[in-house]
C-alpha cells in the first residue's frame, strides 16, 4: 500500500456508517506505479445501495486524484450489480444523475446522513464526557473533535460559546430529540457491525489468505 | 408451543417463505446475486450448527418446511409473506400461489398473504380483488423498492397506493406488511426511508402497518414514527438472529423497541428459510437485557409471550389456548 494514497482514501467515509472506507475493509487494493493510481473497492453485498456506493467511488476518485504523486487514476468498484455503470460514470465525471438518468443528484441524500452522523456524535460525546452548557465547558477529547467536525460539515455554530445541545438544524436539541440521537448512534454502530460481518463472510477466503 | 421453566409460549412466526432460488429458476445475474446475498445473511448470522449448504438453501421440500417450523421449531402458526421478484426469477421467487398451494394442504398451520403493486393501476386492483377472494387474504406484503420496468420503486403515499390501501380496507385486508430496501436500482433518495409509513398510518387508522425488519437499517427512524402512530408494528425478521452473533446489539434493538413502542407492538419472525425458528425461540425465551442497560424497560415473561405470538395472533384473529403456567 502507498501511504499517501492510503491516507487519501482514509478521508473517504461510508455515508451511512460514518466510518472511513479504509477501516471498514472496503479498499481491497491501493497502489501507485509511476504516477498511476490503481484502486479497487468492494462492499459487503452484491446489492448494497448503489446511491451510497456511487458516493464512495466518486469520493475515492476525487481523493486519489488530489494526491500530489498521482498523475492518472483508476478507481473501480468490484462485485456489485451496478459496478459497470458506477465505474464508467465516475471515470467520466458524469455525476450520479448523468450516470443513471436520475432526476436529481445525491446532495440531499448526503445531507440526510451528515445530519444523522452529527446526532450520533453528540450522543457519543455526552456518554463520554457528560452534559455541559456550551462547547467551551466540554473538556478536549477525540469525541469532542469528532462532534465539532460533523457540526462544521453542517455549517452549524462551532464557536466556544455555542450551546452543546444543538440539533441538526441549529435549533435546541430537546430531551426527546436527544433520546432520538441515542437511537441514531445505536443504529449506525449496529449497521456498521453488520456490514463488517457480511464483508467478512463474503470475502472470508480472500481475507484468510491475506492474513 | 414452547415450554421453558414452567412457562408456555404460543408461537406465531410472522414471516416465512416457500421459495425457489435454484439456478433453474434464476432468470439473470440479479436472481443469482439475490440468493447469494440471502445466503450470506444466513451464513453470517446463524450458529455454526445451523448453517446449510448453498444447495440446501436454494429450495426446501414440503417435508423439510413442516419439520423445521412445526416439528422441531415450536411454531404454532406461520404466515407466508410472498416475494414475487418476477424480473429476477422465471416463476417468481415466492409467490402467493406457491405459498398458497402448501397452505391449502395444511390450513391449520399456515396463513397466506398476498401482495400488490400500485404501478399495476386499475388492472392490479381487479387482480387484488380476485387474489383476496381466492386466498381469503387478511394481509399483504409490499416491496416499495421493487424494480418494475423503468420504475425505481414507489412510495406508500403515491396516489395509486392510496387506491390500493382503500381497496384493502374494503376487502377486510387489515394487515399491511412493508419491506423497506435494499434497492435493486440506483435511487437519489434513501430507499430505506420509512417516512411514507407515517403518513398512511394516520390516513388509514383501521389498517395495521407492520414494518418488517423493524425498519433496519433505519431502526431510529422506525422508532420515531412508530411512537407517534398506534397502528404501526415492528416485525423482528432479520433482527432476531443477532441474538446469537451479536447479543448486545440485539439487546439494544429490543431495548429501543421496548422504550419507544412497547411490548404490545413487537412481533416475532424467523424469515424462514434464511433462518430456522427453533434456536431463535429457545434463545429468545432465555434472553435477558444486560444489567448495564438500565435505561430500558424490563422484558418480562409476559412480554416475551406477546412478542413470540400473542401480538401477531391478535392481528390475525388466531385463536390462542390459555397460557397458564405448566403445573409443577
Amino acid at each position: 500500500m502507498n501511504p499517501a494514497l492510503w491516507e487519501a482514501l482514509g478521508t473517504v467515509v461510508d455515508p451511512e456508517l460514518d466510518q472511513p472506507i479504509t477501516e471498514l475493509g472496503f479498499v481491497s487494493k491501493a497502489v501507485v506505479v509511476t504516477g498511476h493510481a490503481y484502486v479497487r473497492l468492494r462492499l459487503p453485498t452484491y446489492f448494497c445501495a448503489p446511491n451510497f456506493a456511487y458516493l464512495m467511488v466518486a469520493d475515492a476518485y476525487d481523493a486519489v486524484r488530489a494526491v500530489p504523486s498521482v498523475t492518472t487514476v483508476d478507481v473501480r468498484l468490484d462485485d456489485h450489480f451496478a459496478a459497470d455503470e458506477i465505474n464508467a460514470g465516475v471515470a467520466a465525471s458524469a455525476g450520479f444523475a448523468g450516470t443513471f438518468g436520475e432526476s436529481g443528484d445525491l446532495d440531499e441524500l448526503r445531507l440526510t446522513f451528515r445530519r444523522k452522523a452529527y446526532l450520533a456524535s453528540v450522543d457519543r460525546l455526552l456518554v463520554f464526557s457528560g452534559a455541559a452548557a456550551t462547547i467551551a465547558d466540554v473538556p478536549p477529547s477525540p469525541a469532542l473533535d469528532a462532534m465539532l467536525r460533523r457540526r462544521a460539515a453542517l455549517g452549524l455554530d462551532c464557536s466556544p460559546g455555542a450551546p452543546l445541545l444543538l440539533d441538526e438544524h441549529g435549533g435546541e436539541l430537546t430531551p426527546l430529540r436527544l433520546r432520538h440521537a441515542r437511537s441514531v448512534r445505536l443504529s449506525i454502530d449496529g449497521n456498521a457491525g453488520f456490514c463488517r460481518g457480511l464483508l467478512r463472510t463474503r470475502y472470508e477466503e480472500v481475507l484468510n489468505r491475506s492474513v | 408451543m414452547y415450554e421453558k421453566d414452567g412457562e408456555r409460549y404460543f408461537v406465531v412466526d410472522g414471516h416465512v417463505h416457500f421459495w425457489d432460488g435454484r439456478p433453474s429458476n434464476q432468470a439473470n445475474r440479479y436472481g443469482e446475486g439475490f440468493v447469494n446475498c440471502f445466503y450470506d445473511y444466513h451464513r453470517n448470522l446463524s450458529p455454526e450448527s445451523e448453517v446449510w449448504s448453498l444447495e440446501e438453501f436454494w429450495q426446501q421440500s414440503e417435508e423439510r418446511i413442516l419439520h423445521d417450523l412445526f416439528e422441531v421449531g415450536y411454531v404454532d402458526k406461520a404466515i407466508f409473506q410472498p416475494t414475487y421478484l418476477t424480473d429476477f426469477f422465471v416463476n417468481g421467487f415466492n409467490t402467493t400461489e406457491q405459498d398458497g398451494a402448501l397452505a391449502e394442504k395444511h390450513p391449520d398451520r399456515f396463513i397466506v398473504n398476498g401482495s400488490w403493486d400500485p404501478r399495476d393501476g386499475e388492472a392490479g386492483l381487479d387482480r387484488l380483488e380476485s387474489l383476496a377472494e381466492r386466498w381469503n387474504l387478511r394481509g399483504v406484503k409490499l416491496y416499495t423498492a421493487e424494480w418494475k420496468g423503468d420504475s425505481k420503486g414507489w412510495k406508500l403515499t403515491d396516489p395509486w397506493s392510496y387506491r390500493y390501501l382503500e381497496k384493502c380496507q374494503e376487502l377486510g385486508i387489515r394487515n399491511i406488511h412493508i419491506h423497506k430496501g435494499p434497492t435493486i436500482y440506483p435511487l437519489n433518495r434513501d430507499a430505506f426511508d420509512v417516512a411514507d409509513v407515517d403518513e398512511v398510518a394516520s390516513a388509514f387508522p383501521g389498517l395495521r402497518f407492520v414494518v418488517e425488519h423493524v425498519g433496519l437499517p433505519r431502526l431510529e427512524d422506525f422508532c420515531w414514527i412508530a411512537t407517534q402512530e398506534p397502528n404501526v408494528y415492528g416485525g423482528l425478521a432479520v433482527a432476531m438472529p443477532f441474538i446469537h452473533s451479536r447479543p448486545r446489539y440485539f439487546a439494544q434493538i429490543i431495548g429501543e423497541l421496548l422504550y419507544w413502542i412497547g411490548e404490545d407492538r413487537i412481533t416475532f419472525a424467523s424469515d424462514y428459510a434464511i433462518w430456522t425458528p427453533r434456536w431463535l425461540v429457545e434463545k429468545f425465551v432465555d434472553f435477558q437485557l444486560p444489567a448495564d442497560m438500565t435505561e430500558y424497560p424490563e422484558l418480562s415473561v409476559a412480554g416475551k409471550q406477546k412478542i413470540l405470538g400473542l401480538n401477531m395472533a391478535a392481528l390475525y384473529d388466531i385463536p390462542v389456548p390459555v397460557l397458564d403456567a405448566v403445573p409443577a
